[in-house]
């Protein structure tokens, strides 16, 4: 029985062949996996660049990055203050206006819904900001959540004002 | 194929097993007695069953780039080897793939040819078989059209222009196959769709190929029919699976040459110029596996007459089993039809060559006596060799050779007499 336990020069063998043949499946497996990853040509579109020059305050346009909305809000001095009175208590994702926009004038933010991904209607809902017509969230003037099933404020992505006029977003 | 009584050890097993008998048919593709002499020629089921499915899977994952339209497929194939991830990988494997499939299925077919399995029993393995390489053919060509290169583009318009050769309704057949009066945007998408379907029914008619070849069992390299299970067989799982495997494995060291080392060689640089109906190039043909083919069609002077002996240079073929009019299936023990076996094997090499040539002088002469020699090899050659040729003593089993004892000389000549 003793001698039963002990591994054989055959189990030995048996285990190397089924290793290097897992080794050999998986990485028949991974292209195919991989293929479905994004694309050169989609990485390639990572960044893209706004002129803002002609929006006046309290207007907002809409542009696409990666293929989603990004809402560029030129906020009016109530906005802003409005957004910056609200108590930290009061917020379900609690972030400071001051962060989400580091010039207070521009709000910039991925226009999606946290929920399930829609796109927020703008100057709507009960906190002057955004309202989601899917399943009713509603976001104040900082893109913030404060009513509804989302679970989170909306996403502000990198950007950066490359002068006064173009923001380039990614 | 209910020759044994498999019954599950586990009581879950035995539930299953009752209402949908899956178990069962493992038990019996492991079991399946395999006739003990099968050599490495007897491997390429196996090969081409991998084929069929590497085809499918790469052919998937390439639908989900691809693009068909005519202002977009050749960009979009340029996408899948520059932008998507391995896609360069994945295309050369589907390109490569079938040229792979194509030189399997030929040993597969020729390897049938030598030891005689498509002769009864077995006619309709084989039938089943040559409408599977038909179907190959087909799904091969239409496949080559979808980069839309200026090869796809001609040869699209050649092979379809076949069908023009039907007397009367020619032209209507055509422009039904094209949807429009040229091949264009309508051809590359029916083709698309098309390429995408027949694979699956090729998958389905190799399982029938299969259930037909275990109704049987195998042929084997001396031709007789065997007792099984008996000491003349083995069991399918592991002999010949393992055997199988390492034959793939051979198979797949060639296969990796081509896709890593030489993955346009057998292509044509031509297909890197985007179709331009406006302009065909210098020299158009096909690929390789279709070379024969095409050589018997250019060989007869005739348009009608040359897609018909085309077409039939298939179908006698499929009515080979009929043809062949020797009992003795194994060339082992049919000295002149191994010769001639030989003959036809050079034969088509000879036609593949000329089909890759000009079809002007020499190589056209070339062409049509190997076009004339196809034709005679089984048309007239093989059945009046069946009825002449004398066959050397076959054995009564395949251990009794190996074993060395000599074939009982009575009953040899009892099996002559009966042959």
């Amino acid at each position: 029985m003793s001698e039963q336990k002990k591994p054989k020069r055959r189990d030995f063998l048996f285990t190397a062949s089924y290793a290097i043949g897992a080794v050999g499946v998986g990485a028949a497996v991974w292209p195919l996996v991989d293929q479905m990853n994004p694309d050169k040509s989609v990485k390639a579109l990572a960044s893209t660049e706004v002129d803002v020059s002609s929006l006046e305050p309290g207007k907002s346009i809409t542009v696409l990055w990666r293929g989603k909305p990004v809402f560029i809000k030129r906020r009016t001095e109530e906005e802003i203050s409005e957004a910056r009175a609200v108590k930290m208590d009061d917020l379900i994702h609690p972030e400071k206006d001051e962060d989400r926009a580091k010039n207070p004038e521009w709000l910039v933010m991925i226009g999606v819904c946290t929920h399930l991904g829609c796109v927020p209607l703008g100057d709507k809902g009960d906190y002057n900001g955004w309202f989601c017509p899917c399943h009713g969230s509603h976001y104040d003037t900082s893109g913030r959540i404060r009513k509804g099933p989302a679970p989170t404020n909306l996403e502000v992505p990198k950007y950066k004002f490359i002068n006064n006029n173009i923001i380039k977003i990614g | 194929m209910s020759d044994h009584n498999y019954v599950p050890s586990s009581k879950l097993g035995k539930w299953f097993n009752d209402r949908l008998p899956l178990l069962s048919l493992s038990a019996h593709l492991s079991e399946y007695p395999t006739p003990k002499n099968l050599n490495y020629w007897w491997t390429f089921g196996g090969i081409l069953t991998f084929c069929l499915v590497a085809q499918i899977i790469t052919g998937i994952v390439l639908a989900m780039h691809y693009v068909a339209h005519v202002d977009l497929a050749f960009a979009s194939v340029e996408h899948i080897m520059r932008d998507v991830n391995y896609g360069w990988l994945l295309r050369y494997f589907h390109a490569n793939g079938a040229s792979m499939f194509f030189l399997a299925v030929y040993i597969h077919i020729f390897r049938s040819l030598y030891y005689g399995s498509y002769k009864s029993p077995r006619e309709v393995i084989w039938i089943i078989g040559m409408i599977i390489y038909f179907l190959m053919m087909m799904t091969a060509f239409m496949g080559y059209v979808l980069p839309w290169g200026q090869m796809s583009f001609w040869a699209a318009t050649v092979i379809t222009n076949l069908f023009s050769a039907v007397p009367f309704v020619g032209e209507s057949i055509t422009n039904w196959l094209w949807g429009g009066f040229a091949v264009d945007n309508p051809t590359l998408t029916r083709f698309y769709a098309l390429h995408y379907l027949l694979p699956f029914l090729i998958f389905g008619l190799v399982i029938l190929h299969i259930w037909a070849l275990h109704v049987p069992g195998n042929n084997n390299p001396i031709g007789i029919e065997l007792k099984k299970p008996s000491k003349d067989t083995v069991p399918f799982h592991p002999y010949i699976v393992i055997k199988d495997l390492f034959a793939l494995l051979l198979f797949l060291i060639v296969f990796a040459f081509f896709v890593f080392y030489a993955p346009n060689i057998l292509g044509h640089a031509d297909n890197y110029i985007e179709a331009n109906p406006m302009v065909t190039p210098n020299h158009i043909v096909p690929e390789w596996y279709l070379l024969p083919f095409y050589a018997i069609l250019r060989s007869v002077p005739d348009k009608l007459f040359g897609v018909i002996a085309m077409f039939a240079s298939i179908f006698v073929l499929v009515i080979l089993p009929w043809l062949d009019t020797s009992k003795v299936k194994s060339a082992i023990f049919r000295p002149i039809y191994k010769q001639f076996y030989w003959i036809l094997v050079i034969d088509v090499l000879i036609l593949g060559y000329m089909g890759a040539m000009p079809a002007e002088g020499t190589y056209l002469l070339i062409a049509r006596v190997a076009t004339t020699y196809y034709f005679l090899h089984f048309l007239i050659i093989l059945p009046i060799l069946g009825k002449k040729e004398k066959t050397l003593p076959i054995p009564l089993s395949i251990t009794d050779p190996v074993m060395g004892v000599s074939p009982n000389p009575d009953m040899v000549k009892k099996k002559e007499i009966y042959n």
